[in-house]
């Protein structure tokens, strides 16, 4: 029986269809997946996210123990920041790619994908033998609701009560406290997976609905539900690793073109030891077979993952590890890992789309920038 | 659950056919409203040329969308006399009318049909 996310109720009357991803019954899309997207890439889109695991860390050795256990310098965030970061294991394979952020000088949350929450929590309990701090699941308890899009500023704006000043002037990658109308309080990010301007909200579940419903309130026509499967040609467009496709036990973060999450230390800020550590050092000094690529193409049939990507001759130089027709751009997109040598932008290949050759080349990533 | 339309015969890779199931006959062949719901928007058809054979059960073409791709399968064994052109600039129809203006091809039947379902047999297929 797969879970139910607190918005469930709120996906059925909107007509949603529901799918299993990662063991939740979740909105694949609402009216139309290419619509969904648009509305993001030109005005806003509203997204559950509550299958997502938030994990909570507090203690006097909370900063010790994300120093040691992740890969990031979490004690270098300031308070109301979030930082992109992962957990490898010590033979520096990608466990999962983390959101954190620090909600007081001894309080971190810990967002995990849904399929890998249980082992994110495991691992970090492993990790905090000796360490001061409280490991909290947190996750049923949090309804995680996004607005991502352009015009996502005037949406959350209108839905705050009190502390609206912040919203416009929050960094990308900041949070912040605010009350929403109905006294509801909220932990508002400025964080996403679209590519776009946008915000998440972090609600008590028991308010999700009411959050639900006063984002497509405020929102009127500009705000459109959208589905797991507008989501994922979002991030796509916008070069965004998926785990289980980009990332996974078996990429380390250089082979993903993410060494910069790593942090080693410097001599003048050196850094103690954390988790992988020598094997990211092994692979920071040796350059990746196969390195992450982003890849377009001007015919009609898409790279899907597990693709064979060949050269001109018709020799395997790597794999596809997601693709579709890109919404925005209009034609097949992909990301995929692919022999160094062929990595350069502009360099033809072959993906072997279900027994044909399709030609595509090489691009650097992301292939869709938002305007600034 | 789509709707489906009584008057027509399925099969269980979810195309409908439409006309004379028999040797001789004519057909029109589309994928069903289920089909469609699943696949989501679908951007890309790739259907058999007027004139090839195809059989029963095999794959003679595929249908892309956004989130998948599907392998489109014949539903009887025939000859190609028809494919819809329109489709080329509006996939979506197969959406927005999966059983009318989303047509896919028509078959010339050259061998007598087997297997194909009752709407009643093909919604207990997709219940």
């Amino acid at each position: 029986m797969a879970r139910r996310s607190p918005l469930h109720s709120e996906h059925v009357a909107l007509g949603a269809t529901l799918v299993d991803f990662a063991g939740w019954e979740m909105p694949v899309r609402y009216s139309g997946d290419i619509a969904e997207h648009v509305a993001v890439r030109t005005s806003a889109g509203l997204f559950d996210l509550s299958h997502m695991g938030e994990i909570a860390v507090r203690g006097d050795d909370a900063v010790a123990l994300l120093e040691y256990a992740l890969v990031g310098r979490m004690g270098a965030m300031g308070l109301g920041k979030a930082k992109y970061t992962m957990i490898c294991a010590p033979d520096g394979g990608v466990i999962d790619d983390l959101v954190a952020y620090r909600r007081d000088w001894d309080h971190f949350v810990i967002v995990a994908n849904a399929s890998n929450k249980d082992t994110v929590l495991g691992e970090l309990e492993a990790r905090a033998a000796g360490f001061a701090v409280e490991i909290e699941d947190e996750s049923d308890q949090v309804a995680l609701i996004a607005v991502q899009g352009p015009a996502s500023e005037g949406i959350v704006t209108a839905m705050i009560a009190r502390d609206a000043d912040n919203i416009d002037t929050l960094p990308y990658y900041a949070a912040t406290n605010v009350v929403l109308e109905g006294d509801i309080h909220a932990f508002v990010a400025r964080t996403g997976y679209t590519g776009e301007d946008g915000f998440e909200l972090f609600v008590a579940a028991a308010d999700a609905s009411e959050v639900w419903r006063l984002a497509l309130a405020k929102g009127g026509d500009a705000i459109t539900p959208c589905g797991l499967s507008a989501r994922d040609t979002l991030r796509l467009e916008a070069g965004m690793p998926l785990y289980g496709q980009e990332l996974t036990r078996s990429t380390t973060p250089f082979d993903a073109g993410l060494g910069r999450v790593i942090a080693f230390g410097t001599e003048a800020n050196p850094r103690g030891d954390f988790v992988g550590r020598s094997a990211l050092e092994t692979a920071r000094d040796a350059a990746p077979a196969r390195v992450l690529v982003g890849l377009v193409g001007d015919g009609r049939r898409s790279p899907r993952a597990g693709y064979a990507v060949t050269d001109v001759n018709g020799g395997v130089v790597g794999e596809v590890t997601s693709g579709a027709p890109s919404p925005t751009l209009g034609h097949p997109i992909g990301m995929a890992y692919v022999d160094a040598e062929l990595s350069a932008a502009g360099t033809q290949v072959l993906i072997d789309v279900r027994g044909r050759g399709e030609p595509m080349a090489v691009a650097a990533l992301p292939l869709y920038r938002r305007a600034q | 659950m789509g709707n489906v339309p009584g008057d027509l015969r399925y099969s269980a890779e979810h195309e409908w056919v439409d006309g004379e199931l028999a040797v001789g006959g004519e057909v029109t062949i589309g994928i069903t409203e289920h089909a469609a719901d699943a696949l989501g928007d679908i951007v890309y058809v790739e259907a058999p040329g007027v004139g090839a054979t195809v059989t029963a059960g095999e794959v003679c073409g595929e249908l892309e969308s956004t989130k998948a791709v599907s392998e489109l399968y014949s539903p009887v064994t025939g000859t190609v006399t028809a494919i819809n052109d329109e489709l080329a600039s509006e996939p979506e129809s197969i959406n927005k009318d999966p059983f009318g203006t989303g047509w896919i091809f028509k078959v010339a039947i050259t061998e007598e049909p087997a297997g194909l379902l009752e709407a009643s047999a093909y919604e207990g297929l997709t219940a």
